[in-house]
C-alpha cells in the first residue's frame, strides 16, 4: 500500500514539474538555459594554471633544456693557494711537534694548560675506551646517553657554579646550535663585530635581526640599544614579544682582547637584554680557578644567561658545553640542533675532559695567568720591527699583524708566510690565522697566531721572540 | 602456483626499463581509517587535558614543576612563548622516560642500562643505583657491530691514544692536520671508489658546513621531503633557493627539474647557476632506500649535481658494504658528492665527503670546518681506519664480509617475521632500519615501557620527528644480533603487539603500478 502510494506520489511530482515547465515565462526558461550551457562550458574548459607559461611549446622547452649549461660544481683552486697545502704533523701535536718532518717547539696549538700529553688524562681515556669502546652509535635521545656524559655535565655545572650544563660533541656546533634555539625570526641580537665564525653561523641560522656594534665599544652598543628603545615606543605590542640578546666573547679569538663585562651587565639591566657569553678562549685561562671571565671580574654567574665554551682548548679534548640556569639550558635538550640530531660525544673524550677538569680544579697554580710575565717577554719588551702584537697581555692567543699593509691582502699573506716559514725552518712552529675571506662579516687583517702555553720555558719564549725579530728583519726589510 | 609468476610480474614492472638490476620492494601501507580517527581523538583528549592542567597550574591549584625565570629578570621579554612549550609540557613530559635512557656499557647487541624512576610523573628522575643488565639493544646505530670494547679496532685505538693523546687543539688549516688524518682520507677514498675524500669531526656539521661552500645565491637545491635536519640546515645556510620534491618520487623530481631549467630563477628569469639534488641513502624514519638509478638517470639528463648523504647506508647496504651505490651496482663516479658518517657502521664519530679531486681540493680550501673547527681526535680516526680495513678484508680476515652478510640476513629475516605477524612495517625490504607503526600517542609510551620490562630496548618516535598521526617504533638491526636474540625480540614484540593491539596490517597486496605523482603511498593488495 505504502509503495503504491509512493509510486503515485512520484508520478504526481513529475506531472507537476512538466506543468510548471509549460507555465514558466519565456525569459525564465532562456535564463536557465544560458546558465546550464555556461556550466557545461566551465566543466569542459581547460584548467588555468597560473605558473605555466602557456606560450612555450614542448619543443621549445626541450631546446631550453638542451641549451642550459650549468657552472662546474666547484671552481678550480690554484695550486699555490695558501690554505690548500696543509702542514702535516707526524705524531702528537704536543709541546715538541714534528711539522713537515722538522721538529719544532709548538707555538700554534691551543694547548694552553699542556693537558694534551698528560698521562693521567690519557689513562682515564684508556679506561673509558676499555669499558665503552670508541663510538656511542646514537644521539642522546636514543641510547646515546652514557653515564660519563651525565657525570661530565654535572662536573662542569659544579665547576662553573651554575645549575646545569649540556654537552655537545663538536666545539663549533655548540654556540652555533645554542643561539638559534632561543633567538628566532623577529628577535634582535646585538653582536660584537669581532665575533668568531661559529657565532656568525649561529646568528645566520637563527634568522634574527643582527645589529653589529663596534668592537668593545660600549658607547656604540648603547647607541644601538637607545635606537631600539625608541623603536619600541612606537610599537609597544611588537616590543613585548621581541626577545633581545647580546652575544659577546670573553676573550676574542680574532683580536685577543677581553670584553668589558661589568659595563655589559649594567646595560643588560638598563635595557632588559639577555647576555650570551662565548668563553672558548677564556675558559681555563681567566679567573683564579680558571672559571673564565665572570671569575676574573668577580661577577655573579647568574647574571649571565648562557655561557658557552668549547673543550678543545684548555681541556684538550673534543666537544663543547653550555652552562647556565636550568630554565635556560634545559630548553636546548629539545631544540639544540647539534644536540638532538647528532651522535653524542665518544665516551673516551668525555672521560678525558673529566680528568682534565679534575687536574684544573686540583692545581689552581696551573693557571697560565701566572705566565703573564712570559707573554710580556714576547709582546712588551722586545720590539719586533714591522710586526705589532695584538692582544691583551694575559691572553694566551695573540696575533702578530703587519704594522703597515704592503698593498693588498694577498701580498700581506705571502709576506707573513715567509716569516712563518723562516721560523719553522729554525725550529719554532707557527701558523697564520686562517679565515674564509668571502664568508666573514668583518674580516680581520692577516696575522700570525702565537699561542702561549704553560709548557713553554723562559728560554723557549726568548728564543721565539728573537727568531721572530730576525725573521721580520730579513723578510720585511 | 600462480603466485610466483605474479610476483615476478610485479618486480618486472618496477625494473623501469632496465635501470634496476635487482627487485626494488618498498611498501608503505596506508593508515587504516579507524586507527587514524582514534589517533586524532587521542590527541584531542590529551590537548583538552593539557589546557585543563595549564589552567590549574596558572591558578596555583596544581604545583608548577618547570623551572622559572629569575626574580631579577621577570620584567624581561619572556624567553619562551607559552604555546611553543604546550606540546612539551603536556604531551612529551608524560612519556619522557622513553627517551634519553642512560646506559653504562658498550652499545653493542646487548647493553646495560641505569635504572631510573620518577616520583613526580617524569618531571624529575632519580637513579636507584641498580643496573639493568643485558638488554637486547634494538635502538643503537650499530649496523656492522663495530661497537666493541675488545678486538682489533679497540686495541689499535688504544695504541694511538697513548701515542697521540685525545685532543688536537687546532684546526685542519692551521696546526691540526695529523698524518693520521691524511691516512684516513686516502683509505676512505679507496673504500668508496672515488678519487679523493675529506673527513670531518661531526656528521651533522659535515652537511651544515659544506653545502654552503658548494652552492650559494643563484643556485637551486632540490631536496627530498624527508631529508635530515642537517641537510635542511646546510641548504638554508647556503642562501640558495630550495624546492622540495615528494619523498622518493621521481616524477615529482623530474617535474621540478624541467620547470627549473625552462623557467629559470623566479622573477628575473635568469638561468640557474647550478642545480644540486639532495638525497639520502636510507631515510632513517621511513626505512626507505633512495631510487638511485633513476635519480642518476635524471641528473645526467638535466645536467644537475647529486649530493648523496649515506649516513645510514654506508656499511649497511651492498654486497661489500660500500653503501647504496654498491647495492644498486652503479658507478661511484656518477655521484658528484658522496657524503656519509662514521658514527653508524664504523663505531666511531665524524663524517666524510668523497668525490673528484677538484671537489676535495676546493673543500680543503673553502670548507667552514677546515678553517674554523678542530680536527678529529686521533683514537677515533684509528678506529675508523681499522674498521674500514676490516670491512674491505685488508686486515687478513673475513670478519668484515661475514658481518655484511649477517646484517643482510638479519634484515630479511626480521622484516619477514614482523610482516607475517601482522604489523605495519614501512620501508624497503633490504633496509636495516625497520619502522613499526604505532599511530596512537598512548601506545608510544606503552610500547617503550612494555618492551623494557621484557628486557628489550627499543626506540619510539613521535611528533615532531614524524607526522602527528604516524608515530612509530624504530628497530635498528645489527650484524652483532644473533638469531637467538632476534627470536627472543620477535617473541616479545609479538606478545606486546597482542597486548597493545598493534597488528593493524590488513595485508592487502596490489601490483605496483607506475602511479601519477600526486599519490605517494603505495597500497599492495593480493587477491
Amino acid at each position: 500500500m505504502a509503495a503504491v502510494a509512493a509510486g503515485v506520489g512520484q508520478q504526481w511530482v513529475l506531472v507537476e514539474m512538466v506543468q510548471a515547465f509549460y507555465e514558466a515565462p519565456a525569459y525564465h526558461l532562456i535564463l536557465e538555459g544560458i546558465l546550464i550551457l555556461w556550466i557545461i562550458r566551465l566543466l569542459f574548459s581547460k584548467t588555468y594554471k597560473l605558473q605555466e607559461r602557456s606560450d612555450l611549446t614542448l619543443k621549445e622547452k626541450e631546446e631550453l633544456i638542451e641549451e642550459w649549461q650549468p657552472e662546474p660544481l666547484v671552481p678550480p683552486v690554484p695550486k699555490d693557494h695558501p690554505a690548500l697545502n696543509y702542514n702535516i704533523v707526524s705524531g702528537p701535536p704536543t709541546h715538541i711537534i714534528t711539522v713537515n718532518g722538522k721538529e719544532c717547539i709548538n707555538f700554534a696549538s691551543f694547548n694552553f694548560l699542556g693537558l694534551l700529553n698528560n698521562e693521567k688524562v690519557k689513562s682515564a681515556a684508556q679506561a673509558s675506551l676499555k669499558k665503552y669502546g670508541v663510538g656511542t652509535c646514537g644521539p642522546r635521545g636514543f641510547y646515546g646517553t652514557f653515564d660519563v656524559h651525565l657525570e661530565l655535565e654535572e662536573r662542569l655545572a659544579k665547576f662553573m657554579r651554575t645549575e646545569e650544563a649540556i654537552i655537545y660533541s663538536y666545539g663549533f656546533a655548540t654556540i652555533a646550535s645554542a643561539i638559534p634555539a632561543y633567538s628566532k625570526r623577529g628577535d634582535i641580537v646585538f653582536v660584537d663585530e669581532a665575533a668568531c665564525f661559529a657565532i656568525q653561523k649561529g646568528l645566520q641560522a637563527s634568522r634574527s635581526n643582527i645589529k653589529l656594534f663596534k668592537h668593545n665599544d660600549m658607547a656604540d652598543l648603547e647607541r644601538l640599544l637607545k635606537e631600539q628603545e625608541s623603536e619600541d615606543q612606537k610599537n609597544p605590542r611588537k616590543a613585548r614579544v621581541t626577545r633581545r640578546f647580546i652575544v659577546v666573547e670573553g676573550l676574542y679569538m680574532n683580536t685577543g682582547d677581553i670584553c668589558p663585562l661589568p659595563e655589559l651587565i649594567k646595560l643588560k639591566y638598563k635595557y632588559k637584554v639577555r647576555i650570551f657569553l662565548e668563553e672558548s678562549l677564556s675558559f681555563g685561562v681567566l679567573g683564579a680557578h680558571g672559571r673564565g671571565i665572570t671569575e676574573h671580574f668577580g661577577i655573579n654567574i647568574d647574571d649571565i644567561d648562557l655561557i658557552s665554551a668549547n673543550m678543545e682548548n684548555s681541556l684538550a679534548s673534543i666537544g663543547g658545553f653550555c652552562c647556565g640556569r636550568s630554565f635556560i639550558i634545559d630548553h636546548q635538550r629539545l631544540s639544540g640542533q647539534g644536540y638532538c640530531f647528532s651522535a653524542s660525544l665518544p665516551p673516551l673524550l668525555a672521560a678525558a675532559a673529566i680528568e682534565a677538569l679534575n687536574i684544573m680544579e686540583d692545581n689552581p697554580a696551573f693557571n697560565p695567568l701566572c705566565s703573564q710575565r712570559r707573554i710580556h717577554a714576547l709582546s712588551g719588551q722586545t720590539r719586533i720591527s714591522g710586526l705589532k702584537v695584538v692582544g691583551e697581555s694575559f691572553s694566551p692567543a695573540l696575533h702578530l699583524q703587519l704594522e703597515e699593509s704592503w698593498g693588498s691582502r694577498e701580498n700581506d699573506v705571502k709576506l707573513l708566510k715567509r716569516v712563518v716559514d723562516y721560523c719553522m725552518n729554525s725550529g719554532i712552529a707557527l701558523t697564520q690565522a686562517r679565515y674564509l675571506e668571502k664568508e666573514e662579516k668583518c674580516l680581520p687583517p692577516p696575522s700570525i697566531r702565537v699561542v702561549i702555553t704553560v709548557e713553554q720555558t723562559e728560554q723557549e719564549l726568548d728564543r721565539a721572540a728573537s727568531l721572530l725579530k730576525e725573521a721580520a728583519q730579513s723578510v720585511l726589510n | 602456483s600462480t603466485k610466483p609468476d605474479r610476483l615476478q610480474e610485479i618486480n618486472h614492472i618496477v625494473h623501469n626499463g632496465g635501470l634496476y638490476k635487482r627487485p626494488f620492494n618498498e611498501a608503505f601501507e596506508e593508515t587504516p581509517m579507524l586507527v587514524a580517527v582514534l589517533t586524532y581523538v587521542g590527541y584531542g583528549v590529551l590537548t583538552l587535558f593539557g589546557y585543563l592542567r595549564d589552567f590549574m597550574r596558572q591558578w596555583k591549584i596544581e604545583k608548577c614543576q618547570n623551572a622559572t625565570e629569575r626574580e631579577e629578570q621577570k620584567d624581561f621579554v619572556p624567553l619562551y612563548q607559552d604555546f611553543e612549550n604546550f606540546y612539551n609540557r603536556n604531551l612529551y613530559m608524560r612519556i619522557r622516560d622513553s627517551w634519553n635512557r642512560p646506559i653504562c656499557s658498550v652499545p653493542g647487541a646487548k647493553v646495560d642500562m641505569m635504572e631510573r624512576v620518577s616520583h613526580d610523573y617524569n618531571w624529575t628522575f632519580t637513579y636507584t643505583g641498580r643496573v639493568i643488565k643485558d638488554i637486547i639493544n634494538m635502538g643503537s646505530y650499530n649496523y656492522l657491530g663495530f661497537a666493541q670494547k675488545t678486538g682489533a679496532c679497540q686495541e689499535a685505538a688504544a695504541k694511538v691514544l697513548s701515542q697521540y693523546g685525545a685532543g688536537v687543539c687546532s684546526t685542519r688549516q692551521e696546526m691540526g692536520n695529523l698524518d693520521k688524518h691524511e691516512e684516513l682520507e686516502k683509505l676512505v677514498a679507496r673504500f668508496l671508489g672515488v678519487e679523493s675524500a675529506m673527513a670531518y669531526g661531526m656528521g651533522f656539521a659535515t652537511n651544515s658546513m659544506n653545502i654552503p661552500a658548494l652552492v650559494g645565491k643563484g643556485c637551486l637545491i632540490l631536496s627530498d621531503e624527508l631529508n635530515h635536519a642537517s641537510l635542511v640546515l646546510g641548504a638554508r645556510l647556503s642562501g640558495a633557493t630550495i624546492r622540495i620534491f615528494k619523498h622518493n618520487n621521481m616524477q615529482s623530481l623530474e617535474k621540478l627539474l624541467k620547470d627549473a631549467i625552462v623557467h629559470g630563477q623566479p622573477r628575473t628569469r635568469r638561468p640557474w647557476k647550478k642545480i644540486l639534488i639532495l638525497v639520502e641513502g636510507i631515510y632513517s624514519m621511513e626505512g626507505s632506500i633512495v631510487r638511485l638509478p633513476e635519480v642518476i638517470a635524471l641528473k645526467k639528463k638535466y645536467k644537475s649535481y647529486l649530493y648523496l648523504d649515506e649516513a645510514h647506508s654506508i656499511g649497511a647496504l651492498g654486497p661489500s658494504g660500500r653503501g647504496v651505490v654498491d647495492y644498486f651496482g652503479l658507478n661511484p663516479e656518477d655521484v658528484d658528492v658522496m657524503m656519509g658518517t662514521f658514527t653508524k657502521s664504523f663505531g666511531a664519530a665524524g663524517g666524510y665527503i668523497g668525490g673528484k679531486k677538484e671537489l676535495i681540493d676546493y673543500l680543503r680550501t673553502y670548507s667552514h670546518s677546515a678553517a674554523y673547527a678542530t680536527s678529529m681526535s686521533p683514537p677515533v680516526v684509528e678506529q675508523i681506519i681499522t674498521s674500514v680495513k676490516c670491512i674491505m678484508g685488508e686486515d687478513g680476515t673475513t670478519i668484515g664480509r661475514a658481518r655484511v652478510q649477517q646484517l643482510a640476513e638479519n634484515t630479511r629475516y626480521f622484516r619477514r617475521r614482523l610482516k607475517e605477524m601482522g604489523f605495519i612495517i614501512y620501508g624497503n625490504e633490504d633496509s636495516p632500519v625497520v619502522p613499526l607503526m604505532l599511530y596512537m600517542p598512548a601506545k608510544i609510551g606503552a610500547f617503550g615501557r612494555e618492551m623494557l620490562k621484557r628486557n628489550i630496548g627499543v626506540v619510539v618516535v613521535g611528533f615532531p620527528a614524524t607526522p602527528i598521526i604516524e608515530s612509530r617504533a624504530r628497530f635498528c638491526l645489527s650484524a652483532a644480533h644473533t638469531k637467538e636474540m632476534l627470536d627472543t625480540a620477535l617473541k616479545e614484540i609479538n606478545e606486546v603487539g597482542d597486548l597493545l593491539q598493534l597488528k593493524y596490517s590488513r595485508r592487502r597486496l596490489v601490483p605496483l603500478l607506475d602511479r601519477p605523482f600526486d599519490e605517494t603511498t603505495y597500497e599492495e593488495t593480493e587477491d
